[in-house]
């Protein structure tokens, strides 16, 4: 007996979302022979993983604060994602809106005002775009991949990061360490719920879901999108400016990468640190396809990605598991996404 | 003394730039038979980690070099399997390799932490490695910088003037055509990819045999995405990336070296050179947009079912 992929007649609906239901059970069931190689109780793990954080109100919490910078990112890139633009380095544009919004909280040290909050919020998108504008630039004037580009500015980003809290934005009374000051009262992002970290993010990632469902789904930019994606020619033949597409496409993701990037800073983290995500930008690439590039499915597929994190940590701290694991288990579930995926376009045949 | 301090300089260099000669001149092969892996870092970081635990449970730097190469095949199969049989999206799947490669090399290397290995023995004839300056610098190395020149001089011989090689590059260019006159696409698509996945995971044992003999997380520091883009600006030709890959081992060592001399820039700024070099290379390279499409396999990317 033989498999065999047969064309569909049009791509399946059901399979897509059936297909990231599959990589989640596949993805577990891949995890417990990983718990089990790795000599723990592949039970006990997956418990340490994806229960014990969800049973308190502070695991709960905690839930959605790291899914705050994985949707908002994944929101920008699935945009770019439908129209062909692959930027990958959300990373460092998360990094820039950092060091943007996290300076200006440092220069304004102690300046009580209202729109501190606000302005911080304006110079991390800015810092954001600004580092997405360079692949823009170079892949709309010279044609260069912007997959490489974005790629190599991740690199410059984090040694800039370096550079500034090594050098002139390091805390003088820190004790040598290479950290900023702590950002003032005013400058941090106020707290939902008392005793948690959760933070007024939270909502406005979703905020910004709601906006980008509607501007996909009803604006002529989001139609266009879907074309140059789709059928690069008709979209030419329709007078849509690719060249457009690229610069908005880069520039939401950039902005929504430094939007992410401030928040980290003046909400969980509250100063500049030499580490300030742990890989939000490229998880937010999984995010991004396992929510189907639909701004309502990236929220459950952050809120997915963001429980990967928190398990890892509990894991870590309960069961004194490597914080790598929660690596494998999402390349693993990406893996296994992209693989279930043919069952949109094929179906299975068996052939005797 | 200054004599000495150059051919030290140079031996640096040879040792940076050999990773990068492996890892793209693998990936010339895969994308000349129109396959994109953009997963190349995390082949390489496998191969890196592989290589190293092997070295260091074994003893043996030929079982551990050995070691490395397999690791690297081992990803690009799963990153075959998924592009040749489930048609899934080369670009994405690519990424998908790097990030469960980091995981994985993480989490692998996470007992490995600390641990020095003794390095590569290195070629050493009396008489003729002791020469002034050339001895050390054509005599002096450990066998896997051999290997990465006869890797070039091979894969240059093999695209050009072999008839698989030709196969090869046929279906990089048109599968169609390629299929319909009876080459199997798929087939010769997968051996190009586990090619591709030795040659990183060589350059990953390089670095972590060889290079800095030790694990660190990470270590690859985007290597592999370098020589991505080596790949472009050596228009798929591999002497071109043997050339491309020095001149970005010689950019990365002097910028060490300036560091270590105490130019007064700092060594953050001084370290991102290598990666803005690349950029400014790849733009220089796609400016043309004419010979860009002229040089690139035409069917780089595009997934393959055969029907009927």
């Amino acid at each position: 007996m033989a498999l065999r992929f047969e064309a569909r007649g049009a791509a399946s609906r059901a399979m897509v979302l059936g297909s990231p239901a599959i990589a989640v059970v596949l993805t577990l069931a891949a995890s417990l022979v990983m718990f089990a190689s790795l000599g723990t109780d592949p039970v006990r793990a997956l418990q340490a993983f994806f229960i014990q954080p969800l049973s308190s109100e502070r695991g709960v919490a905690e839930l959605m604060v790291k899914a705050t910078p994985l949707v908002l990112i994944a929101l920008g890139l699935s945009m770019g994602f439908r129209a062909n633009v692959w930027n990958i380095g959300a990373e460092g544009q998360l990094t820039l809106g950092a060091l943007a919004g996290g300076g200006l909280a440092l220069a304004l040290y102690g300046h009580e005002s209202p729109l501190l909050l606000p302005l911080m919020f304006a110079a991390g998108i800015a810092g954001g775009m600004a580092w997405a504008a360079i692949p823009a630039f170079l892949k709309t004037r010279f044609n260069t991949n912007e997959i490489l580009t974005s790629l190599m500015l991740v690199y410059v980003a984090i040694l800039l990061l370096s550079y500034l809290i090594h050098g002139p934005w390091r805390d003088p009374d820190g004790f040598n360490f290479p950290e900023s000051r702590l950002f003032h009262d005013s400058a941090r992002l106020p707290v939902l719920l008392q005793g948690t970290r959760l933070h007024i993010g939270w909502p406005i990632a979703l905020a910004l879901a709601a906006t980008t469902w509607i501007l996909l789904a009803r604006h002529i930019i989001g139609f266009q999108v879907r074309v140059v994606g789709l059928a690069p020619a008709a979209a030419s033949f329709a007078g849509f400016s690719r060249t457009r597409i690229t610069w908005i496409t880069l520039l939401a993701g950039g902005g929504a990468a430094g939007l992410a990037g401030v928040m980290e800073v003046a909400g969980p983290i509250g100063q500049i640190v030499p580490v300030i995500s742990p890989g939000y930008g490229f998880t937010a690439i999984i995010v991004a396809f396992l929510g189907r590039l639909h701004p309502v499915g990236v929220v459950f597929a952050g809120l997915l990605m963001a429980l990967t994190y928190l398990g890892g940590e509990y894991a870590q701290i309960t069961m004194n598991l490597p914080n790598a694991v929660t690596g494998v288990f999402q390349g693993m579930l990406l893996f296994f996404l992209l693989a279930s995926d043919i069952l949109i376009r094929y179906r299975i045949r068996f052939v005797p | 003394m200054t004599i000495d301090f150059l051919v030290a300089a140079l031996m640096t260099i040879i040792t940076a730039s050999t990773p990068l000669v492996f890892a793209a001149v693998g990936e010339i092969v895969a994308e000349k038979s129109g396959v994109l892996n953009l997963g190349v870092e995390g082949m390489m970081i496998v191969g890196a980690i592989g290589a190293f635990a092997t070295g260091i449970v074994t003893g043996d730097p030929v079982l551990a070099v050995l070691a490395g190469a397999a690791s690297g095949a081992l990803m690009a199969f799963i990153f075959g399997c998924l592009t040749l049989w489930l048609l899934s999206n080369q670009v994405a799947t690519g990424l998908a390799l790097t990030i469960f490669g980091i995981g994985l090399s993480a989490l692998v290397g996470h007992q490995f932490v600390g641990v020095t290995f003794a390095g590569l023995p290195k070629l050493d004839i009396p008489g003729i490695t002791d020469l002034p300056f050339i001895g050390p610098l054509l005599f002096g190395h450990d066998a896997l910088v051999y290997l990465s020149v006869v890797s070039v001089v091979g894969v240059a011989w093999f695209l050009r003037r072999t008839r698989t090689g030709l196969a090869l590059r046929a279906v990089g260019e048109n599968h169609d055509a390629a299929h319909s006159i009876g080459y199997p696409v798929i087939m010769i698509r997968l051996m190009a990819v586990l090619f591709g996945g030795v040659m990183a995971g060589l350059g990953g044992a390089c670095l972590s045999l060889a290079y800095t003999p030790l694990w660190i997380e990470n270590m690859t520091a985007g290597r592999g995405w370098i020589a991505l883009a080596l790949v472009v600006f050596a228009s798929w030709r591999p002497w071109r990336a043997f050339f491309g890959a020095y001149l970005f081992g010689g950019i990365t060592i002097i910028q060490l070296h300036a560091q270590g001399l105490g130019v007064a820039i700092p060594s953050q700024i001084l370290s991102m050179l290598p990666y803005i070099a690349t950029i400014v290379v790849l733009v220089l390279i796609s400016r043309d947009d004419v010979r860009m499409r002229f040089n690139a396999p035409a069917c780089l990317g595009r997934s393959f079912h055969a029907t009927g």
